[in-house]
């Protein structure tokens, strides 16, 4: 996550010089009762989460003791804020506040630059000061080649009515902070309040720093797994997908929860958009019809098969959905028929038992449609695809017409499951798939219709007339197999039913079984 | 007239060796961009497309003679260093592909484009195409489809993503507008040309009559440009669309630009200054072309 805890960023402003209170993030009452002996109470206890008013929410607690401590930690940990648990408790010295600032470095796409910000006033959020005391508030634009320099950080201070020996500590503090954001590539460092002891000293109080999602692979220190933004902690199928994502450069998935507690016929729909602004569009084109989205996906840029299927596979994982609904800008750029078969053999594993309309507008719309629209009959939910000229706000139409008027069968029948093979010919795919052709059902075959679709041509068909690769295994591994799925969905609905490739989603059935038990 | 491609620009691709640079350099030469060769860097000499490839911008600038303008394709690590070296070299219009740029990187780019009066589209962007004119980047996809998709007319066409640049000029071209220009600005919270800075363009082309913009959550571009109508700066009639009802703050919507943060850059916020300053703000994407329509028959350009 490319959102720091307040700890975390700490640690970060240590590095640099930045003075911090003394104290640690724990995870157990006991942890923090140790901690506060070691500070000598009185201590503050205070939840790690990334919500605003904490204490308004009983997250953050004075102890006197060391005991009183450890029950503030117990209350705290296992607390339920903005949708997710506390695991960790922060235990610092309290501090003696004489005043409170805020200081902030923010890149700002306005002056397309980053912008330190220094406000006389603390405590609230900073548009809140703004509004309240624009005069205690200024800025000053940094010239990103030479970085923040001290006479301006000065200067910025003394805007804001403060002179001496504090304009000089605060304007130090400041040159180290935005030497923080600009090392680990910050979007945003905001220390708030930036205390003021009695014994005048300028302490960080608090801390809110945002790792730039794109460079977080050259700051491996950070430890970050989950380089996204969120405002609470990926959920499990967040990191599921995350890790698809991962392992396969070709193309972009994208995948949020939006709600997670829903029922059945509540109007809460699996979404799967494609391309940034198409997504976006979509999604309002089907809210406007008056359904909630379970989900927000964006497969793009050229994804493979591959991809788009573990996608389907992880939206139809969530809970009760009424409906999936598929679109992206319209006239997309890429061939669509990648994205229909891949749609297509997530629909026919699950199988899909509630109604979707998929709108895959663009380049090679017409073979895309066919290829959907195949799965009618073979799923128990009707699948309507579209083209560019038929509007998302006509898809998300649809797809309501067909959510009133679909009922469910009583009993889910079983889907589309990897066969057991007798005589297995197999190789591996870039992403851990397998590509199976059990050749004891191939040789019977009268299609053949995996060679003939297979989008990178690699394969023919071997003297006992069966597929086979025409490279070799390593190369199909390394990546001259796309994973287009054509030969799994045209051998399902044209041939004799030998060809299979099972992609694994890692976690994916542990994550289903947990959900149904 | 068109702004920032046409015909008789002088175009090259650095990246032009790799699996995109390839394929992307025959497109738009297909479409009829005027590409005079490529660069990358240790495969001076080699050829692509019938295209000379050079070691660095430098070189490629001393043997073809002045370029107007550098297409990346470029891993994003590697975006910054080839941005500045076409900078140095003196091309005076980048377009950067890729995405996920550091924004950092971002950032020095844009201090040294500043400095030496360059102008760069993207990152994170599908491109630019003036239609049967020229195309800098994928806009359009396979030359034969953006020929049979777009055609030229009075409307300068702008989005933040690429292939709602793509749909809305579609739209409007099957209800007979055409277009001077389609700009994706890229998805980036930090772009060369953002919203506002195309928009200007747009007001400068007399060919342009009226200006279709697609917004949406996150950062301030759309805000900017409501403030130019205000001051006077944009006279053209605006229609805009702004994505983003289901949006909820401090999530990222794909792209890194589409994220609400501190209250700021939302739907209702950007709906309202645009209202407030007398753009036509549509509620359905589908309305685009009626309303534009509208719009150009009020002013006589259609």
């Amino acid at each position: 996550m490319a959102r720091l805890h307040e700890y975390q960023g700490k640690a970060l402003l240590a590095q640099k010089a930045v003075p911090i209170p003394q104290g640690r993030a724990v995870s157990t009452p006991d942890e923090a009762r140790e901690i506060a002996l070691e500070i000598g109470a009185p201590v503050v206890v205070k939840i790690q989460a990334w919500v605003t008013g904490r204490a308004g929410l009983g997250g953050i607690r004075f102890a006197e003791t060391s005991d009183e401590a450890a029950q503030a930690a117990a209350d705290m940990l296992g607390m339920r804020v903005g949708g997710f648990t506390v695991d960790k408790v922060m235990v610092e010295e309290k501090l003696s506040v004489e005043r409170e600032f805020y200081a902030g470095v923010i890149v700002s796409d306005r002056e397309r630059a980053p912008v330190v910000m220094f406000s006389s006033v603390g405590g609230t959020g900073i548009e809140e000061i703004a509004r309240r005391h624009p005069d205690a508030v200024a800025s000053v634009v940094v010239d990103v080649e030479h970085g923040l320099q001290g006479y301006q950080a000065r200067n910025l201070v003394r805007r804001t009515g403060i002179h001496g020996r504090l304009q000089r500590d605060l304007a130090g503090l400041l040159v180290k902070l935005y030497d923080v954001a600009r090392t680990w590539e910050a979007r945003a460092a905001e220390i708030n309040p930036l205390v003021l002891t009695t014994d005048g000293k300028p302490v960080a109080a608090d801390c809110r720093i945002t790792v730039d999602d794109y460079a977080v692979f050259r700051h491996k220190d950070l430890g970050i797994t989950f380089a996204r933004e969120l405002d609470r902690p990926p959920t499990e199928l967040e990191h599921i997908a995350y890790a698809v994502e991962e392992g396969d450069y070709r193309g972009t998935f994208y995948f949020i929860q939006m709600v997670d507690d829903f029922q059945k016929g509540e109007g809460v729909i699996g979404f799967h958009g494609a391309g940034g602004g198409g997504s976006m569009m979509s999604m309002d084109a089907v809210i406007n019809q008056g359904f909630r989205i379970a989900n927000f996906v964006d497969t793009s840029g050229n994804p493979p098969a591959s991809k788009v299927y573990r996608a389907a596979r992880i939206i139809l994982s969530q809970g009760p959905i009424d409906g999936y609904f598929g679109s992206g800008s319209g006239v997309a750029s890429q061939e669509q028929f990648h994205s229909a078969r891949g749609l297509v053999k997530a629909f026919l594993e699950e199988p899909l038992t509630v109604p979707a309309v998929i709108r895959l507008g663009g380049n090679a719309e017409d073979k895309a449609v066919e290829i959907l629209e195949q799965v009618n009959g073979h799923v128990p939910a009707p699948v309507e695809g579209y083209k560019k000229d038929d509007t998302p706000h006509f898809c998300a139409q649809r797809l309501k017409a067909l959510a009133e008027s679909y009922a469910p069968p009583d009993e889910k029948p079983a889907g589309r499951r990897k066969p057991d093979v007798q005589q297995p010919y197999t190789f591996e795919t870039v992403t851990g798939g397998t590509v199976t052709y059990d050749h004891a059902i191939c040789v019977t075959c009268e299609s053949k219709a995996c060679v003939k679709e297979c989008v990178p041509q690699i394969l023919l068909l071997n003297e006992g007339d069966c597929p086979v690769l025409n490279i070799t295994p390593e190369e199909a591994k390394k990546g001259r197999c796309i994973e287009c799925l054509a030969c799994d969905v045209a051998c399902y609905f044209h041939g004799a039913g030998g060809g299979y490739v099972d992609l694994p989603i890692p976690g994916l059935e542990e994550y289903r079984r947990q959900r149904q038990g | 007239m068109a702004i920032l491609i046409d015909e008789t620009k002088r175009v090259i691709v650095q990246g032009i060796t790799g699996r995109e640079g390839r394929a992307r350099a025959k497109l738009m030469k297909e479409y009829g961009t005027h590409i005079v060769g490529g660069v990358t860097p240790g495969r001076g000499g080699q050829e692509v497309e019938g295209l000379p490839v050079f070691d660095t911008v430098e070189e490629a600038w001393e043997n073809l003679g002045p370029i107007d303008v550098s297409v990346l394709f470029i891993p994003a690590p590697l975006v910054r260093s080839a941005a500045l070296e076409a900078i140095d070299a003196g091309v005076k219009l980048l377009v950067i592909v890729p995405d996920r740029v550091p924004i950092y990187d971002v950032l020095e780019i844009v201090k040294a484009a500043d400095n030496a009066g360059t102008k760069f589209v993207g990152p994170n962007t599908l491109g630019v195409l003036s239609p049967g004119k020229g195309v800098l980047g994928m806009i359009g996809g396979r030359a034969a489809s953006a020929q049979a998709w777009f055609f030229p007319g009075p409307v300068g066409i702008c989005s933040r993503s690429g292939g709602i640049t793509s749909s809305m000029t579609y739209y409007l071209a099957q209800a007979g507008i055409g277009a001077t220009t389609l700009v994706a600005v890229g998805g980036d919270a930090i772009v060369g040309l953002p919203l506002p800075g195309v928009v200007r363009l747009f007001q400068d082309d007399p060919e342009t009559k009226a200006i279709v913009m697609f917004g949406e959550i996150g950062t301030s571009q759309e805000e900017q440009v409501a403030d130019l109508i205000e001051q006077g700066q944009v006279t053209k009639p605006l229609v805009a669309y702004i994505g983003g009802k289901g949006a909820k703050g401090g999530t990222r919507f794909s792209h890194a630009g589409a994220i609400i943060e501190g209250g700021r850059g939302t739907r209702e916020g950007k709906v309202a200054r645009l209202k407030e300053v007398g753009a036509h703000v549509v509620e359905n994407f589908g309305d685009i072309p009626a309303v534009t329509k509208q719009v150009l028959q009020e002013i006589g350009a259609l």
